[in-house]
């Protein structure tokens, strides 16, 4: 890391509120020194290597924040260039939660890893806790269907999850649309092996051929581009019909496609 | 120690009857309650070095003979512990002990319209999922013997005492389901952490709730007052990740691949060398935590152990 980067890091991380018990924990498993870590590998990826734009950070209100964000890139680098951003370009600084897969808890070393820098396990009951003790809060509403997607579907959102709009209009808690651009191309996946991905109990199994190039098991270091857009507010009854919940999240789902559309056209080039 | 509970009215108390009473939890909870109310111990074990004023009937809790003691004296109150948790011995047995006995138990306590049942369940009749909130409430399914059939008994337990609750309404029935108890018990979570080399699965740090065995003590009580009734999580100091808990303990540990460390525990545990059925493993695998706020909000219930005093119980008597 560049010494003009470690300055601005340390200026930053200790204006992050964390609340944490006396034993130094907070209750789901988030350890400073390991955030301190993550937040500073997130931060050289975001500055360094993606080189991240970061456009209307400011929408971001204070408080409790659902960040509805498409998915891309067969591993989960997105949210921790949204974590980055919402650290580094954000004011006040802030620590972003995402929700993890269930299926995530199951591996060695990444459920250790999530669980210490402050990710939690995908379920409602998680999410409504973290909210109502006013934090920002990162959800993929497309799951594993978007972050595995081949390369002809690039930038087109699959299925919305309903349940992040149910936790939205129970907690009364605006939603702040983050468009991802650049992430689809940092690994080019032509097809998904679903069979294999059954045997092997994950969710997807992507073929990606620059894995066999020397050096390509790294993402290709595209230039990322996140837009947040303006906060959208929803009430109603939580416990709505799908068909009515639906339509609100249609909404959110149509928002933030034509931002990725408006995202994908305004760059010049993928690289830089 | 001085107890987070107020002392009850003393007057308005009467015999309270404890099964198991000659289990460690068993014995301390019998000394913490006779000075303020008469206690009639059942337990088919010797009770040595008893209390003179505690009376004890060796009886096992599917006799006949366990209506005596509700016959001989106005039973104010009956707290159930006598709950077999040992995995060795046979499925009909621990069946039979634990559903058919509660079951009698139950009938007297109806039959005699005792009006407080308090029964002591466990946090583990949530199980250790991946899909685990962070902290369970007293409404969370109870799925734990999805993946651990000998803990279905226990299960059945807690379900039978919750249909008591609404059959029963004339009795005050409150379950407590306390997270995993450490001190001088001999059971799975405090004998883990008596081992002198604690294995850990590597890769894997679930959070970790652990209660002093005083504090249950102090939960039992604070559920003995009257007008407290219901289904409660009991959870003791702030959760740790399992790491930091065998620091406290200053012991080394070791840590096996899943696959290994299973396939290891499954062979030991056919050739009797463990205590530890494989699906345990689970326990520092994955999540199995309380939300225990209700225990804190309605009982007044508050855990006064520090977590290292809380850890450290566990080698107390050696």
């Amino acid at each position: 890391m560049s010494s003009l980067l470690t300055e601005e890091f340390n200026a930053r991380i200790g204006r992050v509120p964390i609340s944490l018990g006396p034993a130094g924990v907070d209750p789901f498993g988030l350890d400073p020194q390991w955030a301190r870590y993550a937040l500073a590998s997130a931060a050289f990826l975001h500055r360094k290597y993606f080189r991240t734009e970061v456009h209307g950070i400011g929408h971001v209100p204070k408080g409790r924040v659902l960040l509805i964000a498409n998915h891309s890139g067969q591993v989960p680098i997105d949210g921790a260039l949204i974590g980055a951003a919402m650290f580094m370009d954000a004011e006040p600084p802030r620590f972003t939660r995402a929700m993890v897969e269930v299926w995530s808890q199951t591996l060695p070393f990444v459920s250790m890893l999530f669980s210490r820098v402050g990710q939690v396990v995908g379920v409602p009951e998680n999410a409504r806790r973290l909210l109502e003790q006013g934090e920002a809060l990162l959800v993929f509403p497309e799951g594993a269907r978007g972050i595995s997607k081949t390369f002809d579907k690039r930038y087109q959102l699959t299925d919305f999850g309903l349940g992040f709009m149910r936790l939205a209009m129970e907690t009364k808690t605006p939603i702040v649309p983050v468009a991802v651009i650049g992430g689809e191309e940092q690994y080019v996946s032509i097809a998904n092996l679903d069979r294999v991905a059954k045997v092997l109990r994950m969710p997807s199994f992507p073929v990606l051929p620059q894995l066999l190039l020397p050096g390509g098991q790294l993402p290709l270091p595209t230039r990322y581009r996140l837009y947040f857009g303006e906060p959208l507010h929803f009430s109603g009854d939580p416990d709505d019909d799908d068909a009515v919940i639906e339509e609100k999240v249609w909404l959110v789902k149509a928002t933030l496609q034509s931002m990725v559309n408006r995202g994908v056209k305004s760059r010049r080039h993928v690289f830089w | 120690m001085a107890s987070a509970i107020a002392p009850i009215d003393a007057t308005a108390l009467g015999p309270v009857v404890i099964t198991g009473v000659c289990g460690r939890l068993g014995k301390r909870l019998a000394r913490a309650l006779h000075r303020e109310r008469p206690v009639i111990g059942v337990d088919r074990r010797p009770f040595p070095d008893k209390p003179k004023d505690i009376v004890h009937q060796q009886v096992d809790i599917r006799r006949k003979k366990l209506k005596d003691v509700f016959r001989s004296g106005e039973i104010r109150a009956v707290v159930h512990l006598g709950i077999m948790h040992d995995p060795r011995s046979s499925a009909a047995e621990h069946h039979s002990w634990n559903v058919e006995g509660f079951a009698k138990l139950l009938e007297y306590v109806a039959q005699f319209g005792v009006p407080k049942l308090v029964v002591l369940s466990s946090a583990n009749v949530y199980g250790p999922r991946p899909g685990n909130a962070q902290f369970l409430t007293e409404e969370a399914p109870l799925l734990a013997g999805a993946s651990f059939g000998d803990i279905r008994d226990l299960i059945e337990v807690d379900m039978l005492a919750q249909s008591f609750f609404w059959k029963q309404p004339a009795t005050e029935t409150v379950i407590l389901r306390p997270v995993h108890i450490l001190g001088t018990v001999r059971n799975a979570p405090s004998n883990f952490l008596r081992l002198p080399t604690i294995p850990t699965l590597l890769g894997y740090d679930p959070m970790i709730q652990v209660v002093h065995e005083a504090d249950v003590v102090d939960a039992v009580r604070a559920a003995l007052a009257p007008g407290i009734r219901g289904i409660f999580n009991v959870a003791g100091p702030d959760p740790l990740p399992l790491s930091r808990i065998i620091r406290i303990l200053e012991r080394p540990s070791i840590s096996v691949p899943h696959t290994l460390g299973k396939a290891v525990l499954k062979r030991l545990w056919s050739l009797r060398l463990s205590t530890f059925p494989a699906p345990e493993l689970d326990h520092i695998r994955y999540v199995c935590m309380v939300d225990d706020s209700r225990a804190r909000d309605v009982m007044r219930f508050r855990p006064s152990r520090s977590i290292e005093d809380t850890v450290r119980a566990v080698d107390a008597d050696r």
